[in-house]
């Protein structure tokens, strides 16, 4: 029991990472990793958010009616939304000017909802939160990854501290738009490369609840079907 | 004659320049999602557009003649929340009762589009950057066809990876990402031009 418990944490930071290899909340991932400390305090209100609305729908899921659970999980989270958000305002004024509007928009982030449809709806309290936890380590450790080598190569500093010797050699692409993408889509292939292509599909735990499902052709799900024709 | 040319300038800044996919990364995931095909990229650009006008023509007299007023500016994120989501629910419910052509048409892709950030964001995005209603509204319309255009452009490059012969590892998402990263560099090419049209 002890163990099942134990790989309902860490599944989601390796091997269900939500950045990498479930492939959800894309828009955060790229926006706020342009420097160490935004990508830490993103990944660390989308944890409080995601554990919270976790261990409450949780609570709830036998109270929630089935055909209006969506709004309510969207009411449920845009409320911890809302509190993480003053809480920041209150005491990282630097970091809610840095995040701007990604803080606001974690309401529509497809990990939350979609951990809160796939997971928190179908289990128990201990177990939601253990899960809600987990995920929101993976995305904090994935965003973290993704920041330190655009900040380092791109900006030469790290988390804010100026690198001396990588001064005349910035990569300044990095930190800008395209950039982002790139990396991402590299670090996207090493993981692929890392997990010999073993990692969980896509298909089997997430896209159900991900609204837009029936008409995604995105990620891993297309990495499948590309495999299948191979064969 | 100068609000006109306020306007104008928001419009093609917000269709180029600040491109809601390339530059501000909003709405990311039906960008990668739904652009396989351009019949399915075209549909959920054009609802995407109009969700977004409507979100907007809502939103903003609700935060200035409701929210402001009452000092309720936290209830922000919560609000806009549900009242796109219930519009959204609307606009599907009207388009299946009048136009069922239209629905046809659109219809599968509105429930998607609740969770589309670049919907909240552009709501959120007009009110932090102080804009009156008429050029809120313009600057959602410029966003919406800026994300219309870039998922007709993209769309068509997918087509062309489709049919490429691509390494093992970055088959799916990883290719898709590289692909978006060089039309967002040369989206980086409009920078600067609206201003310099203007000045």
């Amino acid at each position: 029991m002890k163990n099942d418990n134990l790989s309902v944490f860490t599944k989601g930071i390796i091997k269900e990472n939500p950045v990498f290899v479930l492939v959800l909340g894309t828009c955060p991932t790229i926006a706020t990793t342009t420097n160490l400390i935004g990508a830490f305090g993103m990944g660390i209100s989308a944890l409080l958010v995601l554990l919270c609305s976790n261990i409450l729908i949780s609570l709830l899921r036998k109270i929630i009616p089935d055909n209006v659970r969506i709004p309510c999980y969207i009411v449920i989270i845009a409320g911890f939304v809302t509190i993480v958000q003053m809480i920041v305002h209150a005491y990282f004024p630097e970091l809610y000017e840095m995040l701007g509007v990604y803080l606001a928009l974690i309401t529509v982030n497809c990990i939350i909802l979609g951990r809160a449809e796939m997971f928190a709806s179908k289990n128990s309290v201990g177990k939601s939160a253990l899960d809600g936890l987990g995920m929101g380590l993976g995305f904090t450790l994935a965003l973290c990854a993704m920041a330190f080598i655009r900040e380092v190569f791109g900006a030469a500093s790290f988390a804010g501290v100026p690198i001396a010797f990588l001064e005349n050699y910035k990569i300044e692409f990095l930190v800008k738009a395209p950039g982002g993408m790139l990396v991402y889509g590299l670090l996207i292939a090493l993981v692929c490369v890392i997990t010999h292509g073993k990692a969980p599909r896509k298909k089997q735990f997430s896209c159900e609840g991900c609204p837009s499902a029936e008409h995604c052709h995105s990620g891993i799900c297309a990495n499948t079907e590309n495999k299948k024709e191979d064969k | 004659m100068e609000t006109f040319k306020t306007l104008i300038v928001i419009l093609l800044s917000s269709v180029f320049v600040n491109n809601y996919v390339l530059a501000r990364f909003l709405g990311i995931c039906p960008f990668l999602g739904v652009s396989k095909k351009i019949d399915q990229a075209t549909g959920m650009g054009v609802s995407v557009t109009v969700v977004m006008l409507l979100a907007t023509a809502v939103t903003w007299p609700i935060q200035h003649f409701l929210l402001d007023p009452f000092g309720l500016g936290y209830m922000q994120t919560l609000v806009f929340i549900l009242v796109i989501a219930s519009l959204v629910q609307m606009v599907e419910i009207l388009l299946k009762r009048f136009s069922p052509a239209l629905h046809k048409g659109l219809g599968v892709y509105l429930p998607l589009i609740t969770t589309n950030c670049a919907v909240l964001g552009v709501s959120i995005n007009n009110i932090t950057d102080g804009y009156n209603f008429v050029e809120s509204v313009v600057s959602s319309l410029g966003c919406g066809l800026g994300f219309l255009l870039a998922m007709v452009l993209f769309s068509g490059i997918r087509s062309r990876i489709d049919e490429s012969k691509v390494p093992v590892p970055f088959r799916g998402l990883a290719v898709t990402l590289i692909a978006a990263s060089f039309i967002s560099l040369s989206f980086m090419g409009f920078a600067g031009i609206v201003d310099a049209l203007f000045a």
